[in-house]
């Protein structure tokens, strides 16, 4: 399954709602170029709504990775909310657990970035 | 661990093309023999995230795309293992050269989890330079071994 981006905004943060796979290819690529397109446009706020992405393979990770890199760099700041088990147990394996901002709750991941 | 059934099965082999698309073709094909061998739902997940971890290294990393270099995997239950071997045609590499993912100074790195992952998800895991190439070889344990 391919990985679809549906973006919002709520009370001024971004909130990407990504659906399928993030993996080497499409996957990974789109996330980067939806990433880069709202740093660009100025936008600080960015979610990650991860409810729906049931696999994410190395590939994918870097590209969390070079997000939330590339974020911190232009001042701005990307979390992520809802992750499923399998993602969960995976950023834990690779200890990007604690490099995130991750949240189990869209009201208060909205709140965490004012 | 839970014993499984020691059900054999006939070897697949596969010669596939240094694409995106030859990824997916392995790791369907992992899915298809971890469930026939009975592994639970979380060891099928581990062994197919390794199966398409070690085919994006072949294509990715080993041969790099070059349409003109082929991809050799084969995957078998032998009554007590699945055996996954994926071949590359490439430079060849020295897997015990590669950064630590886990170190906080690559922590940050956009790239190298892969061989990380396929060591963590499989019981076994080995190279062996072919020259030109590397093949990989995954091996998950369907039963308790007896001492």
């Amino acid at each position: 399954m391919a990985l679809t981006i549906a973006s919002r905004e709520v009370d001024g943060v971004t909130v990407l709602d990504l659906s399928g796979r993030i993996t080497l290819g499409e996957g990974s690529v789109q996330l980067r170029d939806a990433i880069r397109g709202l740093i660009s446009k100025g936008q600080k706020s960015i979610l990650l709504n991860l409810a729906e992405v049931n696999y994410i393979d190395s590939s994918g990770l870097g590209e969390l990775v070079s997000a939330f890199t590339t974020a911190k760099n232009q001042q701005a700041d990307v979390k992520l909310l809802n992750l499923t088990k399998k993602v969960h147990d995976l950023l834990q394996l690779t200890k990007l657990y604690t490099v995130f901002d991750i949240k189990d709750d869209e009201a208060s991941a909205i709140a965490s970035f004012k | 661990m839970k014993p499984v059934s020691g059900a054999r099965s006939e070897r697949q082999s596969l010669t596939l093309k240094s694409t995106v698309e030859s990824v997916a073709v392995i790791e369907a094909a992992a899915k298809q023999q971890a469930a026939e061998a009975g592994l639970d739902e979380d060891e099928c997940f581990h062994v197919c995230m390794a199966a398409h971890e070690g085919a994006v290294n072949a294509v990715l990393h080993g041969n790099e795309y070059d349409p003109g270099k082929k991809i050799a995997a084969s995957i078998e239950n032998n009554g007590s293992a699945l055996i996954i071997t994926i071949a590359d045609q490439g430079k060849g590499f020295d897997p015990d050269s590669l950064p630590d993912p886990l170190a906080p100074e690559n922590i940050l790195r956009g790239t190298g989890r892969g061989i990380f992952l396929i060591r963590s998800f499989m019981d076994e895991v080995h190279f062996r330079q072919l020259n030109p190439g590397t093949e990989l070889t995954m091996v998950k344990h369907l039963a308790p071994e007896i001492k």
